[in-house]
């Protein structure tokens, strides 16, 4: 099993080390790149350990134990902001973060998604702008992180054997002329690999995967950074502010610690991954003397530009059962749409994936808010549907952010993050093709009823420490080192300058080695 | 479409707070899972008027005509629950009088349809809202909804690789190019 022991502490006002907040993709694949180059780093999560044996296959308990519920508000036209009003987010608070119930679908961005601005050219209300790296930058680091995460169709790993959700999906979107239709890049492992078990087709991998084959920090760099001496995790240790000195270089992190204890680690240098709601928010609420509107913003855009991607997805009733339920939650791919068109009425493109909820869920889900007999006759097709997640590139907007609700104060009493998003006419006009694509396949297949479901709390939240050429256009710079502090830096979809239009997660792995090798070059060369 | 048997008679008469009722077996898996054809429920706030309202508008809410009062019963044992805080079961009592008031004194005493009718009018109302959320939970969140749905529920935990992941058998199989081996096959 896993040993979570820490097999070193660092003093409270040991100022030598990189404090990480956050152990999910970003913060969890920092720590033990860190680690491996020999670096000290104190990785500070304000959730628990959950080890694999805790998982629970049951959707709500589940997500009792796993999900962020700290209070939250929301505003904006979305939907999500009157189904759900507390939750804008399903995202985790545990050690692994959102690793840990995430489906593993693993792609890599198009070269031309790097480009948005340029390649989409001017679309009003959008906050458009090129990242201040290429594909070919991050291309290596692609490479290394599917090679960690073992993807299958990449290091010659075979695909995952489809399921009954999928081969409904396959069949419709082959019958309609889709080309390129398969189970998907998934760091789930189809055959063992690198000491975790293949997948045994489970279907709870929203609820933390008890085998191991979908690859998660909490079971692959967590445990590998400890071991090597160079990292102590704090679980339960919620981070309410980043402290600097007088030359504006940030020097320590104020945490409160599982008794509700407020603590002070002092830091080298400070990597924020708590994910696109918390990494601002911290960065808001270090407001100080120098830094009146918070840390490293003197662009004005820490919060802002916030994504969530185009969603939606549509689910299908058949004469015969399906089950979809069984076996991987994605479990396959039509990429057809995801490239750049403009004659389809919007920029951008989208990806068609395979989605399952269990019973609960699809009551929580399905047209959150509907009664009567519309809402149950669906339900009684449970067995019989099949069901897909359309998930696409949104525009970043300056007015869709996340802010300090000082109305609202949390366990700590500090003030919540309010999320704001309205959705472009861009991400409308996706979702509405998105939609009949969608309808199409399950119609070519042989459905008698197709539903269509709305976007579900951001399962995907990116943008709101965007990296961008100029310190005046974003917060950081290609590397994630903020513009404004050179040893504060953002690790974790925060980052994205453009959302593009696949799902984050291989990106902010990939992004956390190469800056892994960033900040090591920056400690050697006494840059920070 | 709502079913028949959607009026009062089919509970029981129990001593003062218990509901009680016999399953009508229409959706066999559930009979297995019984361990008798009745079912009775301990009521620790409410009072089994109240109880079968809170039953019978959860059935008008969401209706699915053979899905077993039983499992409608696990709604009002959390709504039974939640009265323990003194709000709630103010907006219970509240509701329920509110309810058989505009009814006529008896809510439960008219046909379904004309119930029906009643229901949409306290559409967003307090008590409607409160047993909306609790029903969309509850009722799709035990084991003899997912025997009625066809759901697996934690059946699934040890995997279903060799128990019907890719049993579907009314379309094509998968091209080897779109798919992969299924661990412990040849395939
Ligand atoms: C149901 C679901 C399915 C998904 N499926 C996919 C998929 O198939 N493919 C994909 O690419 N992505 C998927 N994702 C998204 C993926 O999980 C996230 O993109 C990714 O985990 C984000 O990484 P992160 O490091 O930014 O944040 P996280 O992984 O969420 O980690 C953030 C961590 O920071 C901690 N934290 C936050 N605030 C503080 C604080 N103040 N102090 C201390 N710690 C703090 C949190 O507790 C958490 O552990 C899915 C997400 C969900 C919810
Ligand atoms: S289906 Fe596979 S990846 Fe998902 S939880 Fe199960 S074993 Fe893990």
């Amino acid at each position: 099993m896993d040993n979570y022991d820490n097999q070193t502490t660092f003093a409270h006002d040991d100022d030598s080390v990189v404090v990480i907040i956050g152990s999910g993709a970003g913060g969890g694949t920092l720590a033990n790149e860190l680690a491996q180059k020999g670096i000290d780093a104190v990785v500070l999560e304000a959730g628990k350990l959950h080890t694999r044996g805790e998982f629970i296959a049951d959707e709500w308990a589940s997500f009792g134990q796993l999900a962020w519920l700290d209070n939250r508000t929301t505003s904006g036209t979305w939907r999500v902001a009157r189904d759900f009003p507390n939750l804008p987010s399903w995202i985790v608070k545990a050690v692994g973060g959102s690793t840990v119930h995430w489906a593993g679908a693993s792609l890599r961005f198009q070269p031309h998604e790097f480009r948005a601005a340029s390649e989409y050219g001017d679309i009003p209300g959008a906050n458009l702008l090129d990242w201040p790296i290429d594909y070919d930058d991050l291309a290596p680091y692609y490479d290394r992180a599917e090679d960690k995460m073992g993807v299958t169709r990449t290091n010659g790993i075979p695909g995952l054997p489809g399921n009954n959700n999928f081969k409904v999906m396959h069949a419709g979107a082959t019958a309609i002329g889709y080309k390129h239709c398969h189970t998907g890049n998934m760091a789930i492992n189809s055959v063992p690999r690198d000491g975790r078990a293949s997948c045994v087709q489970r279907g709870f991998c929203f609820q933390g995967c008890t085998t191991g084959a979908k690859w998660s920090t909490l079971y692959t760099e967590i445990p590998r950074a400890l071991a090597t001496g160079h990292v102590e995790l704090r679980p339960e240790s919620q981070v309410a502010s980043i402290e600097h000195d007088n030359s504006g270089r940030v020097s320590a992190v104020v945490y409160f610690d599982a008794d509700g204890r407020e603590q002070r680690q002092r830091a080298r240098a400070v990597a924020v991954a708590g994910n696109s709601i918390e990494t601002p928010r911290m960065l808001l609420n270090s407001a100080s003397s120098q830094f009146p509107d918070g840390l490293a913003n003197s662009s004005g855009q820490v919060g802002r530009n916030y994504m969530r991607h185009m969603t939606g997805s549509v689910y299908a009733s058949f004469d015969e059962p399906v089950h979809m339920y069984r076996g991987t939650t994605m479990a396959g791919i039509v990429q057809d749409e995801a490239h750049h068109d403009p004659s389809r009425g919007f920029a951008g493109g989208y990806e068609i994936e395979t989605v399952s909820l269990g019973l609960p869920f699809m009551a929580a889900f399905f047209d959150p808010g509907a009664w009567g007999s519309d809402f149950t006759e669906a339900m009684d097709q449970y067995a019989h549907m099949a069901g897909m997640w359309l998930v696409g590139e949104d525009m970043p907007q300056q007015r869709n952010r996340v802010t300090l609700n000082t109305d609202v104060k949390d366990a700590y009493g500090l003030p919540v993050p309010n999320v704001h998003y309205d959705d472009h006419p861009n991400d409308v006009a996706m979702r509405q093709h998105a939609f009949q694509q969608g309808t199409a396949i399950y119609e070519a297949a042989g459905a008698n009823k197709a539903y269509r479901t709305p976007p579900y709390p951001s399962t995907h939240n990116l943008g709101t420490c965007r990296m961008s050429a100029h310190a005046r256009d974003g917060v950081c710079n290609g590397y994630g080192q903020t513009h404004d502090i050179d040893n504060l830096f953002i690790s974790d979809g925060s980052q994205f300058t453009t959302s593009a239009a696949e799902n984050p997660t291989l990106t902010i792995v990939s992004l956390a080695i190469r800056q892994a090798d960033y900040i090591a070059r920056q400690m050697a060369d006494r840059a920070i | 479409m709502l079913d028949q048997s959607m009026n009062r008679r089919r509970f029981l008469k129990g001593s003062g707070s218990t509901l009680m009722g016999t399953l009508a077996m229409t959706s066999m898996p559930i009979a297995i899972l019984a361990p008798s054809r009745s079912w009775a429920l301990e009521l620790q706030q409410l009072d089994a008027h109240q109880g079968e309202v809170l039953l019978t508008l959860t059935r008008h809410i969401f209706p699915h005509p053979t899905l077993e009062d039983a499992v409608y019963a696990l709604v009002v044992k959390d709504l039974d629950a939640a009265a323990a805080d003194a709000n709630v079961a103010e907006t219970m009592r509240s509701g329920i009088a509110a309810l058989d008031n505009r009814a006529g004194g008896d809510w439960l005493a008219l046909d379904a349809e004309q119930q029906g009718m009643h229901v949409r009018a306290i559409a967003g109302s307090d008590l409607f809202k409160k047993v909306q959320s609790t029903a969309v939970v509850s009722l799709y969140n035990n084991e003899m909804a997912f025997r009625h749905f066809g759901y697996g529920g934690e059946l699934g935990d040890a995997g279903y690789l060799s128990r019907g992941f890719n049993d579907l058998t009314w379309l094509p199989d998968l091209p080897a190019s779109a798919s992969g081996p299924v661990p412990g096959t040849n395939g």
